[in-house]
């Protein structure tokens, strides 16, 4: 991995920028490629523990596949118009300091980074002086937080927020008329954020929350014999309320026990949320708007299933050969005068074009509603109106964005 | 017993008799064959009455459909069965399968029909097949997804445009050389040559626009956007496209949009939209090019739309997710 970076130097930045754009049409081979540098910034983050089902698994390569096979498809384009994009995969040891570490990829000046990393890893990179005029292109956090108060003018958001989540749940749950919702709150702070957007959810859309509870789980080995009769006690346990709903939200933003809600309710209610019936970007399930021949190309370059993080990772690469070949943009800073303009938009596989949202920078786009299997839904939903463009009525709009970009 | 069943039986003979005699002679007006993705047949419908003759049982997830020259038979491409049904248009049977390689999308035949061209959409690739011996005469690498295929009067050259890719790939037929890749907007899906043979008309689905490229210079020279009142601009999927025999007038599908497109082919003004069934997807003209068939993918219908008045007449139902439609005269 760090002999990727060092290549990187050998890239004078000033060969990249100022070079005139391609043209609409070149004949095959007429033209030596240019090369166009993009760095994956991720770091060995520890597991996190072992997961409730055996079916969920974090490959090692989570991600990175994805956007290394955008780079291959971005690369067929550029074949075509004399393009050549590099992807120079650098993941730093768990525990490092990011913004010390990456000093050094910015050498030679400003980047554009596809940036795998976790929100207080990911802030502490887009502050740091090294990575002034850099780009960086988010694939992976689904934090409210960065979208709000602490986004940032270099930093573009590739995944739905949870706030978006949330609404598009809603959304869906108030065309089915289940609306009186009981809201079970995990123990993390990330828990109390996506509760904190079922509730406003519930207020945007006309849904109530009739009960709500805190639940501290206590995961345990989780490899135990008696394992089913512990959870089948538990759990009815901790949903026995006083009053009647329809559906129970959970908020558990790190898988410690919504799993185990499906079935094991004291009522016999559906499981929505972080768990059960998800909000989702992506799920190896999705097949609409030529997901299948995604999938299909995925598989077969990374023998596995195209998890969300995987899309992330595809989208965020693709968003940059748009930026390159169709925007002609070569500079970072070029590319996000591009991004924010009318003229971007990236296909999604969600059968209408993604754009950006002025306000922070974050990719507006239809949410899948799936359970484990299958999809069952994507919102926003009939009837979810919104005077500029539907998308909008997931999340943070305009009028409510906390989000302060220095230009 | 036995008499009843001899009976059945004697009526089953003259039944087919008769049937074969009109066959023989041809008495059916003309016929539509709509390719229903989800239901894998082939809806066959009547010309006039548009009442349903036949569903013909096909392989799986038939997609491009097109007539042959001599009309004798209508070819569909079955994504996933690797293969082309071939359907004898008396018998409404299907009586022969061609070997395409992976997940055929669509395919167009040459001008002389001695060769079929299939987009391989998870290959990248468009395989040249003999036609009477299903025999692959090669296969050309384009780019990622390939789907709609247009040939040019003259023979010599084939398009394909990808849809990851966003190009319209120019083919050589003499090298089988790919020798011109025009950028189009996000997600190309069909491509056809003006009837003058002077431009080739590219629609983009997501980008929700329609590009006029000049085949010689390989050069856009116009995108056509599409502007509804009161519907969301990323609703606006152009897909089909034809145009009338004069060349004047083009017919854009706009998918999501729910809507054909009237479009200027001189001015590239879009005069009018036709609300049709839901998300309409391929379009073809009856043999006269007195009427407009879209085949509506959300609504499984068949909208007819009467060219001189550019009024849909009717809609009527067929298998799920009709994809597209080959009509005989």
């Amino acid at each position: 991995m760090r002999r990727a970076v060092v290549g990187l130097g050998l890239l004078t930045l000033s060969l990249w920028f100022g070079v005139s754009g391609p043209c609409d049409a070149v004949a095959a081979g007429a033209a030596a490629p240019r090369a166009f540098p993009i760095v994956y910034l991720s770091e060995a983050y520890p597991e996190t523990g072992i997961m409730p089902s055996l079916l969920e698994t974090h490959p090692a390569d989570e991600g990175l596949a994805g956007a290394r096979e955008a780079t291959a498809e971005i690369n067929t384009t550029g074949k075509f118009l004399g393009w050549n994009f590099k992807l120079y995969v650098e993941i730093l040891p768990a525990g490092a300091d990011v913004a010390a570490q990456s000093r050094r990829l910015f050498a030679r000046g400003s980047l554009v980074i596809v940036a795998d990393l976790r929100a207080d890893d990911l802030l502490k990179l887009a502050d740091s002086p090294a990575a002034k005029g850099s780009l960086i292109l988010d694939m992976r956090t689904t934090d409210d937080s960065l979208r709000q108060q602490d986004c940032r003018s270099s930093v573009f958001h590739v995944l739905p927020s949870q706030a978006m989540r949330a609404d598009a749940l809603a959304q869906f749950l108030v065309e089915k008329r289940w609306t009186r919702w009981f809201l079970l709150q995990g123990p993390t702070l990330q828990d109390a954020v996506y509760a904190a957007d079922v509730r406003r959810s519930a207020t945007r859309y006309g849904a109530r929350i009739v009960a709500a509870k805190n639940y501290a789980y206590n995961p345990g080995s989780r490899r135990s014999d008696t394992g089913y009769q512990q959870i089948q006690t538990q759990m009815p346990l901790a949903t026995q309320i006083g009053s009647d709903y329809d559906v129970l939200f959970v908020a558990d933003e790190t898988d410690l026990f919504g799993d185990y809600l499906p079935y094991n309710t004291f009522a016999a209610r559906p499981v929505v949320g972080t768990q059960g019936l998800i909000a989702a970007a992506w799920t190896p399930a999705f097949q609409s708007y030529s997901a299948l021949q995604m999938q299909h190309r995925f598989d077969l370059f990374a023998h596995r299933a195209m998890t969300e993080r995987d899309y992330g990772g595809w989208l965020a690469v693709s968003i940059v050969g748009e930026a390159v070949m169709r925007g002609r943009q070569i500079s970072p800073a070029g590319i996000r005068t591009y991004l924010r303009s009318d003229n971007f938009l990236v296909a999604a596989f969600k059968g209408q074009g993604l754009t950006f949202r002025s306000w922070n920078q974050q990719l507006r786009q239809p949410v899948l509603i799936a359970q484990p299997l299958m999809v069952i839904s994507m919102s926003p939903q009939n009837g979810f109106l919104h005077p500029g463009n539907t998308t909008d009525t997931l999340g943070f709009d305009q009028p409510e964005t906390q989000c302060r970009l220095a230009q | 017993m036995p008499s009843r069943a001899m009976t059945g039986g004697r009526t089953a003979l003259l039944v087919s008799a008769v049937l074969l005699c009109s066959f023989a002679a041809r008495t059916r007006a003309s016929e539509l064959f709509v390719s229903n993705e989800v239901d894998n047949t082939v809806t066959v419908l009547d010309g006039a009455s548009y009442r349903i003759i036949a569903t013909i049982p096909t392989d799986q997830r038939p997609r491009g459909i097109v007539e042959t020259l001599d009309h004798k038979a209508v070819l569909v491409c079955d994504g996933d069965s690797s293969n082309i049904d071939v359907i004898d248009t008396k018998s409404l049977k299907v009586i022969r399968r061609i070997n395409t390689g992976p997940d055929p999308e669509t395919l167009a035949m040459s001008i002389s029909g001695d060769k079929l061209y299939v987009s391989n959409e998870n290959n990248a690739l468009v395989t040249v097949i003999d036609y009477a011996t299903g025999k692959w005469i090669t296969q050309v690498q384009v780019g990622i997804e390939p789907e709609g295929l247009a040939v040019s009067k003259d023979g010599r050259t084939v398009v394909v445009v990808s849809e990851e890719t966003s190009m319209a790939h120019f083919i050589d037929t003499r090298t089988w050389q790919v020798v011109a890749n025009v950028l189009v907007d996000t997600r190309p899906r069909v491509a056809i040559y003006t009837p003058d043979q002077r431009y080739l008309w590219v629609s983009s689905e997501v980008g929700g626009t329609v590009s006029v490229i000049d085949p010689k210079s390989h050069q856009i020279v116009h995108v056509i956007n599409f502007d509804i009142p009161g519907v969301d601009r990323q609703y606006i999927g152009p897909v089909g496209l034809q145009f009338t025999a004069d060349g004047r007038t083009a017919f854009v599908a706009l998918g999501r949009a729910n809507r054909v497109a009237v479009v200027d082919a001189r001015t590239y003004e879009v005069k009018q939209y036709i609300l049709v069934g839901q998300r309409p997807w391929q379009l073809s003209f009856s043999a006269d090019r007195g009427k407009l068939y879209v085949a509506n993918g959300l609504t499984n219908d068949v909208t007819i739309i009467d060219v001189s008045s550019l009024k849909a007449v009717k809609s009527v139902p067929v298998g799920r997710l009709p994809w597209g439609i080959a009509v005989i005269p």
